[in-house]
């Protein structure tokens, strides 16, 4: 990027930046990244959904500042500018939560705090925003927080499918009437092992698909 | 004493970090390849989360909650900071974690060598954020409880990597399904642990 040619804003190099993370280099089920507040928020889609743009806005925004800030911030501490970065778009995304969907982050508790540690944020900063401009920058933080966000929806889609029986709080099962044949909800769905479960089926899906994902040791 | 116990076990077995809340996922996955290092970086946790878990919890309630100022004088009794703490827990941990880590470089460079490396990483692990979060959702009544509380997630976070390091040593020589191999099936394994956890459920001393 040492050239100083006007690309256009969605040249072919930018439109990779955005999609790869979505498949080949998921966070989630590629670079392992960002597991850590991910599971516990997904058994019922809503949250999941709140939580999924939660990260978007984080990363993508926090991506963009420490992009600008990537060449006055001295390498000894740019792990303490990341964190305070981060921290304070968390607790804008905390309070507005609170002000405007206050249900739903009573239910996400702790774990809109825990975005900070969430390994994807710092990851990102550290690879990519600390030696890209602010532009690619933000489309990396959208695409991998995409890339994070579909995992999540996934999961909380089936946890809540199979484990309550409705979808978006609608219930699904009980208007196919199902129950009255005979048809139970797998409440073991909505235990949190079961997340894990569904993350390890949805990864070995996409690398039968993607062979080469696969590991070899 | 007994309710001290009663956290104690809870937070080992119950509450445990990794398989009820999936905290510290990305160190778990990551370092989890031989038993000796997972060991390592198991303890790294129980130190760092004991120290910062009774730290946390006095800046919180001397500092950070509502009326937590009063002892200021009379003018600071409706100070709200609490939507600081965020902040504040994880700078404390930042500079806790690198404080740490001098002290031990200067008094025993052994257990530098042997923990040396996982200490940065802890800063930004999701278990010791997640233990200060938890500790300010429970309201533990005072600072043991806290501490206890720290040592005992730490303890449980331990049980966990150890646990699964030592499966993924023997896995290595099983036949599994190739796209399965690494990532997919530590999850399940996992899983499959998280749900052997759960019969701990209820337990009450």
């Amino acid at each position: 990027m040492s050239k100083q040619e006007k690309e256009p804003l969605l040249s072919a190099k930018n439109i990779k930046l955005l999609r790869e993370p979505l498949g080949s280099s998921n966070p989630i089920t590629v670079q392992v990244l960002g597991i850590c507040s991910a599971l516990a928020v997904t058994v019922k889609l809503k949250p999941a959904i709140v939580m999924a743009l939660s990260v978007v806005v984080v990363l993508a925004v926090s991506n963009v500042v420490i992009s600008l800030l990537r060449k006055s911030v001295p390498q000894r501490i740019r792990i303490i500018v990341q964190l305070v970065v981060i921290a304070t778009m968390v607790i804008l995304v905390d309070e507005f939560l609170r002000a405007f969907a206050f249900d739903i982050s009573k239910q996400l508790s702790v774990f809109v705090g825990l975005i900070i540690t969430n390994c994807i944020i710092m990851g990102r900063l550290e690879a990519f925003a600390l030696a890209n401009k602010p532009w690619e920058s933000f489309l990396d933080g959208l695409g991998n927080a995409a890339g994070y966000g579909w995992i999540l929806i996934v999961v909380a889609f089936f946890r809540e499918f199979l484990g309550s029986g409705t979808i978006m709080d609608y219930p699904v099962m009980e208007k196919l009437g199902l129950p009255t044949i005979g048809y139970e909800n797998n409440g073991m769905m909505i235990l949190p092992p079961m997340a894990l479960i569904t993350v390890g089926i949805i990864i070995w899906v996409q690398r039968s698909k993607n062979r080469d994902l696969i590991e070899n040791n | 004493m007994e309710n001290l116990l009663n956290i104690f076990v809870k937070s080992i077995f119950v509450d445990n970090m990794i398989f009820a809340y999936f905290l510290g996922m990305c160190s778990y996955l990551a370092v989890s390849k031989t038993v000796k290092t997972s060991v390592g970086l198991g303890i790294a946790v129980i130190f760092v989360l004991t120290i910062t878990v009774p730290v946390n919890y006095l800046i919180y309630n001397f500092m950070l909650k509502k009326g937590a100022l009063s002892w200021l004088g009379s003018g600071f009794e409706d100070v709200n900071l609490s939507f600081l703490s965020f902040i504040m827990f994880i700078a404390v941990i930042a500079s806790i974690v690198q404080l740490v880590e001098m002290i031990i470089e200067k008094f025993s460079p052994a257990l530098y060598s042997s923990l040396g490396i996982f200490l940065p990483l802890i800063a930004v692990n999701c278990a010791i954020l997640g233990g200060a979060l938890f500790m300010k959702e429970r309201e533990y009544a005072n600072i043991a409880e806290a501490t206890v509380f720290g040592f005992g997630s730490g303890v449980g976070w331990l049980l966990a990597i150890a646990g699964i390091a030592a499966i993924r040593e023997k896995i290595r020589y099983s036949n599994v399904p190739p796209p399965l191999k690494g990532l997919g099936i530590t999850f399940i394994i996992t899983g499959l642990m998280g749900i052997a956890f759960m019969s701990f459920m209820g337990i009450k001393l």
